[in-house]
């Protein structure tokens, strides 16, 4: 028998009932998938060296400016309700990380992924890949234009359904500052729901990947804005005691 | 410090905005010098992972980290020290690099339900401190193999650093 969300629910929250946990729970049964990939081992406490500390730099070689348009990407529009998604990217200690490269990816305004993968059977949009990129500027700011996404059903239990979200994938100036993460939009019924958004046990940290209706970013008859700022951990160059060798 | 943004996972639906062509190859598949780094991606019941991505970082043959653009777009680029590699049907990654002079490359794993990313390494076969279960093996045809184990008794072993 198909669990049903009462009983997906109900396992959340007595997982819940233990300290929250600003990280998401990697062994985190509601979320099936987890069950046979998450670690069962204790982390290794490793001081980061050489590589580690130095992460990839990327340069408008790499991105173009348009690539941060989800919306022109297809030579037409988009169907859905236009948005503008910005904010800042900062280190632990709150310093802009600079010219550093974002990604993001996201269903269409139907909730339906341009993935060969998605069988969900919403329309897919002719003019949405719902792919972009963009480099922060020297304030560690980032903005793309796109259509707000739709949720989706999934196979994790019966009527299953994600929150509305775009995957964001980041780097910070340490390699073991990188971060994929999922941003949720205000007010979504489904955030509760779903086992994924609920893996991270402390409200106030799911909290940080909620964005915040900007409305100072919206523009007359044209598009919604939306803001997220986003913080990764601390950078070990400043943290370590140089080494000898 | 100011309270990090949590982790998600990659999902199953990354494959379209994440690879990109040559992700894999930081310098070109056969070019002289070049070696494979290689190898599969298990689950705890020993199934390959097919929607795993791998990223590395690495120095250069000399030692030094490279601090250069270029990575999304190889041709005509200088060595950059990074690549990514999406594990396929069979849960295989792959990438085509050079030798770091540090005696590990860095790692980064992501995958479908894995809710956020795990770090470790990759060391040199023949690296005399090593963490134990992460020194590659020298195929016969050269090719550097390192399978990981998101779970089991061969489970890698991931790490935390002192800041994350």
């Amino acid at each position: 028998m198909t669990t049903s969300q009462h009983e997906i629910s109900d396992e959340i929250a007595k997982i819940q009932a233990d300290s929250p946990k600003g990280a998401p729970l990697l062994d985190f049964p509601p979320y099936r998938s987890t069950t046979l990939r998450h670690p069962t081992k204790e982390p290794l406490h490793v001081d980061p060296e050489g590589a580690e500390l130095v992460a990839p730099v990327f340069g408008h070689s790499d991105v173009a400016a348009v690539e941060a348009d989800l919306t022109l990407q297809r030579g037409g529009d988009p169907i859905g309700e236009r948005i503008r998604v910005h904010g800042r990217v900062l280190d632990g200690d709150g310093r802009p990380v600079r010219r550093q490269l974002v990604e993001i990816w996201q269903a269409n305004a139907a909730g339906r992924y341009s993935h060969q993968g998605d069988q969900h059977p919403a329309p897919l949009d002719p003019h949405f890949t719902g792919v972009g990129r963009c480099l922060t500027d020297d304030d560690g700011r980032y903005s793309f234009t796109s259509i707000k996404p739709g949720p989706y059903p999934w196979r994790n239990h019966h009527n299953a359904w994600r929150p509305a979200h775009i995957h964001f994938s980041l780097f910070g100036t340490d390699f073991t500052q990188r971060l994929i993460t999922q941003m949720y939009f205000p007010g979504d019924q489904l955030l509760a729901l779903d086992p994924i958004a609920q893996s991270i046990s402390d409200p106030a940290a799911l909290a940080r990947l909620i964005a915040a209706y900007d409305h100072s970013q919206s523009e007359h008859e044209w598009l919604l804005g939306y803001r997220w700022d986003i913080v990764l951990t601390g950078s070990h160059a400043t943290y370590l005691e140089p080494s000898d060798d | 410090m100011t309270e990090a943004t949590p982790g998600q996972t990659v999902g199953p639906f990354f494959h379209h905005a994440l690879a990109f062509p040559g992700d894999s190859e930081l310098v070109p598949f056969g070019s002289a010098g070049s070696v494979v780094l290689h190898g599969y991606v298990h689950d705890g019941a020993g199934v390959p992972v097919p929607d795993a991505m791998i990223e590395i970082r690495q120095a250069d043959a000399s030692g030094v980290v490279p601090r250069e653009g270029g990575s999304l777009r190889r041709r005509g680029a200088g060595f950059t020290g990074w690549g990514r590699s999406c594990t396929d049907g069979a849960g295989h990654y792959w990438f085509s690099t050079i030798e770091p002079g540090l005696p590990f490359f860095a790692v980064t794993v992501f995958a479908r339900g894995l809710l956020d990313r795990l770090f470790t390494r990759i060391y040199l076969p023949g690296t005399a401190d090593a963490v134990d279960g992460l020194v590659a093996t020298r195929e016969d045809d050269g090719r550097l193999r390192f399978d990981i184990h998101l779970q089991g008794p061969s489970e890698t072993p991931f790490f935390t650093f002192p800041r994350t």
